[in-house]
């Protein structure tokens, strides 16, 4: 059990800097979700913690110990790849006694570690088999168990459920929640679906361009992203934005949008006025009326799609497209007129440069920027 | 416009069965007749018409061949000339075929440039100032010059290949070794080099023909100590025909053997798969 | 998969201080320094100097020797007859084992049989058939096409001579032409045949506008290796036609280790060192694939 700690590290690749100085803390039995797109140097930094990559600058801390030119071996960490690096010309059982067999451990503890952690994995049957022999999810499974056999004080995952098939994946997920929350491992997950980042951990560091943009619990993420990337990344379908800008006519501001205007009473978006924003909210944060009145703008329906659950509504307003999400009773006839209510709790307001996110006074409600 | 398709696929089976049918005949029918012709009896060795079926199959040929004086010893030779070859080559070769597969370092693509164009350079215009210098270290018209020049030209092919080998081993093997408390040797003796033994053995028989067969190189470097070929050679002119059969038969069937039993690894050594 | 920032090798990245990789390599660079590439400058030095001065007096002992034109003859009539027979039939090869052809398996292995066949034993098998007392005459009187054995080998009938070389050398080294196309072809997504066969394209069509173009690289390096070697033609040439025939290699052979000369055997070998560099700058010249053609 060990806590992890990045400090200002520093990860360049020739003319490509992968890492550019990143903090990160992960407590003792923390599960931390590195999530980004392809490129943004989550893996790298995985590697780095792995110590499969030198860092070029910046400190490594496991455990309180300066881990930062420890070769691997020397780390106390177990890793599972993305491609799983099962061993193929070795047994399963030799596989995930791999570990452990390089710590000398006496055979009686092998037996029973390796037993203990095929069982958990459900693949105490296969012991005998070599990977060549079983599937693809399975080789995953005995990637997992060599990785927990150790015991080792921090689990790296780099993209494990990645390369299984959409329902396997699904499963695993749920199954390796529930079996990492019973090891109370200190865990570190790098993925770049947001569905699985937000389902697994318990806080998500968000990466970009080698940096990390926001550090939350998955719903801190989700409802109250950092900036347009972190919104636009996380949530299917990512999270709308538009043009705006704040007016005040009178006592009540009001919110401009290409498509037409609705007044917002909250004294801290009348500050906002005259500032050129972008207004974030999710599909389904977006209500549709069936008539127009007060304070709804008007829509064009383009597509309808039909989730079973409920229904996603691509719409043009203005200049703007947006993903509304209806219960899926509500089924409008593509290019007919709808009315939108956006949802005031849920509106988020963007710096239109930046992108960033503009923090209102509620405390409670304000993002943690990375 | 076109015939109906199955007719032209038909006469196109037909044609493309008969093409491989013809080519295979060419390639075995040889080999078969020297096979035979190296199995006949001695005075069947200078019969005309010559018998196109095994009939009276004799080992006096042979017999002869190898008991000729100087070729037991030339055979001799040759084995041992190969092994050194093989050895040395691929002490020296695996580690550079090892880095340049597994490290991006500068230099790295300057020394597979490098070790592929050796190849341009003939044989001819190596063995040459090799015979005048080994005369000049004493080493001339023995096994092991011709191992070292055999080494020469072997290495740059064992660089190559044993490259490709340990390209197809997925790096991220070693790695995970590496996590679980390997070193970097030890995740190459425990990992990689297992995964990559099929490959190197092949290139390790390869070697060992290619040492087998040259014959320039060993013609100019030995004189009294001569290899196989280098003594077939020697002895060639005015040689009865059953040393020729003999002696081709001799030369040419370890070759077919050995292709024929490491045939599939050929392809994952040359970084390929084929059945 | 990955983009620029993730792209670099999963592998170890060496720093520009990491000894390891300079280690593993030092054996095989400090091998070939001292026994090939100071062997060839001191080939370089047989050949233009004797006596401790610069002379091209090696050269023109070796164009003035009776045997020079000979050999400079008959082995550029084996370089140009042998490459280009030998691609015909080792792309027919290549693109036969490639199809869907039933038992593909066995075929294939006959077909490399004679890979790691010497040029020696190539020799020596076919000069046992084509013999005067040899198995074709056998053969051909058998069947009634000629009634008393007829001199295929026959000293004063150079052509023939040169034409048994050939098919020796077709027989043995086809093989090794065969594989690098086989490679090539490997690395054909066949996706690009079917696409053409839609479009109406038959079978030659598609080899020559589809398959050879694509083929291009692999080509180039069959072509490259096939042409060096045949520049070094020697022992199939000796066994097949004894004396009567010579190459450049052979009379290499001859002056170092008949006529003790190593400045005129050496100027011989830097001879057929031009003759290969000249050819194979031509053949990468004129199958060069600029990039935007590459298939990746």
């Amino acid at each position: 059990m060990a806590d992890v700690r990045f400090h200002a590290i520093r990860k360049t690749f020739g003319k490509v800097t992968a890492v550019d100085d990143v903090d990160l803390e992960v407590a003792d039995g923390d599960f931390v979700v590195l999530l980004g797109p392809s490129g943004c140097g989550k893996t790298t930094l995985l590697r780095c913690l792995a110590g499969l990559e030198k860092v070029d600058g910046g400190r490594v801390l496991i455990g309180g110990r300066d881990a930062t030119n420890l070769p691997p071996r020397r780390r106390r960490i177990a890793m599972v790849f993305q491609s799983y690096a099962v061993f193929p010309h070795l047994k399963l059982f030799d596989n995930i006694a791999f570990g452990l067999r390089m710590q000398k451990e006496p055979k009686t503890v092998i037996r029973e570690r390796v037993d203990f952690a095929a069982k958990l994995l459900h693949i105490e049957d296969l012991l005998d088999r070599y990977p060549s022999q079983i599937s693809g999810g399975q080789r995953q499974r005995v990637a997992v168990a060599r990785a927990i056999a150790t015991k080792a004080d921090v689990l790296l995952m780099d993209e494990p459920l990645s390369n299984l098939d959409a329902l396997l994946r699904m499963e695993m997920r749920a199954e390796l929640k529930a079996l990492l929350r019973q090891l109370g491992t200190t865990t570190i997950y790098v993925t770049h679906d947001q569905v699985e980042a937000l389902s697994m951990g318990d806080r998500i560091a968000v990466m970009n361009a080698g940096r990390i943009v926001q550090l939350d619990s998955p719903l801190a993420v989700y409802d109250y992203p950092a900036d347009t990337f972190v919104g636009g990344f996380v949530g299917t379908p990512p999270m709308n934005f538009l043009a705006a800008d704040i007016s005040r006519n009178g006592a009540v501001p009001l919110v401009n949008l290409s498509g037409g205007s609705f007044p917002l009473d909250d004294p801290e978006v009348g500050r906002l006025a005259g500032r050129r924003l972008v207004l974030g909210i999710r599909a389904e944060a977006i209500v549709v009326e069936p008539a127009a009145g007060e304070g709804l703008i008007e829509a064009t329906v383009i597509v309808v799609e039909p989730l079973g659950s409920h229904n996603l509504l691509t719409v043009k307003t203005g200049d703007d497209l947006l993903k509304v999400s209806t219960p899926p009773h509500l089924f409008p006839e593509p290019d007919s007129l709808i009315w939108l209510r956006l949802e005031p709790g849920r509106i988020r307001w963007m710096d239109s440069e930046s992108g960033r996110a503009i923090p209102l006074a509620d405390p409670a409600a304000a993002p943690v920027p990375g | 416009m076109n015939p109906p398709r199955s007719a032209v696929a038909g006469l196109g089976r037909v044609f493309v069965y008969g093409s491989a049918a013809l080519l295979s005949l060419f390639i075995l029918i040889p080999i078969y007749l020297m096979t035979l012709a190296a199995f006949s009896s001695n005075e069947d060795t200078y019969a005309y018409p010559k018998e196109l079926l095994p009939r009276g199959l004799s080992t006096e040929t042979m017999r002869f061949f190898i008991n000729f004086g100087g070729v037991l010893d030339a055979l001799q030779r040759s084995v041992i000339v190969a092994v050194i070859t093989l050895v040395l080559a691929l002490v020296i070769g695996t580690p550079a075929g090892y880095a340049l597969a597994r490290f991006a370092f500068r230099g790295g693509d300057t020394l597979r440039l490098s070790v592929v164009g050796t190849r341009a350079f003939p044989i001819v215009i190596l063995s040459i100032p090799l015979a005048v210098i080994f005369i000049r270290w004493g080493v001339d018209d023995t096994v092991l010059g011709v191992s070292i020049a055999h080494t020469a030209l072997a290495l740059p092919f064992v660089v190559l290949t044993t490259a490709s080998v340990f390209a197809g081993v997925s790096p991220e093997l070693e790695e995970a070794a590496m996590t679980l408390g390997c070193s970097r040797a030890t995740a190459f003796v425990k990992v990689a080099l297992p995964l990559a033994l099929p490959g190197l053995a092949a290139s390790a028989i390869f070697v060992f023909i290619v040492s087998w067969n040259e014959v320039f190189a060993a013609s100019l470097l030995t004189l009294r100590h001569r290899t196989l070929p280098a003594e077939v050679l020697a002895l060639l002119e005015g040689a009865p025909p059953n040393f020729r059969f003999a002696g081709g038969f001799f030369l040419m069937a370890p070759s077919v053997i050995v292709i024929l039993l490491i045939r599939r690894y050929l392809f994952s050594m040359w970084g390929r798969v084929l059945k | 998969m990955t983009s620029v920032a993730e792209e670099v090798p999963l592998g170890r990245t060496a720093r520009r201080w990491e000894v390891l990789p300079y280690g593993l390599i030092l054996p095989t660079v400090a091998y070939l320094s001292l026994f090939f590439a100071w062997p060839m400058v001191q080939a370089f030095q047989l050949a233009f100097r004797e006596g401790g001065a610069w002379t091209i007096e090696p050269f023109r002992m070796m164009v003035n020797d009776a045997n020079f034109e000979d050999a400079f003859k008959f082995t550029m009539l084996l370089v140009v007859v042998i490459v280009p027979l030998q691609f015909v039939l080792a792309l027919a090869m290549a693109l036969l084992i490639n199809s869907k052809l039933h038992g593909r398996g066995v075929f294939l292995a006959i077909f490399i049989m004679p890979l790691a066949i010497s040029d020696l034993a190539a020799g020596l098998v076919w000069q046992s058939i084509l013999t005067e007392r040899g198995y074709l005459n056998t053969f051909l009187e058998a069947i009634g096409v000629i009634d008393q054995p007829y001199i295929w080998l026959d000293p004063t009938k150079p052509n023939q001579l040169l034409m048994a070389v050939v098919v020796a050398e077709l027989w043995r080294s086809t093989a090794f032409v065969m594989v690098i196309f086989l490679a090539g072809l490997q690395g054909i997504p066949h996706e690009y045949g079917e696409a053409a066969e839609v479009f109406g394209a038959g079978f030659f069509r598609r080899v020559r506008t589809v398959i050879l173009p694509l083929l291009k690289p692999s080509l180039q390096v069959a072509l490259l290796f096939r042409i060096i070697f045949a520049f070094e033609a020697f022992a199939v040439v000796i066994a097949i036609t004894g004396r009567a025939k010579t190459t450049l290699a052979t009379e290499a052979w001859r002056w170092q280790a008949d006529y003790f000369n190593s400045h005129v055997a050496a100027a011989y070998s830097a001879l057929i060192l031009v003759l290969s560099l000249l050819s194979a700058g031509i053949v990468v010249w004129f199958l060069r694939t600029p990039r935007e053609q590459m298939l990746q």
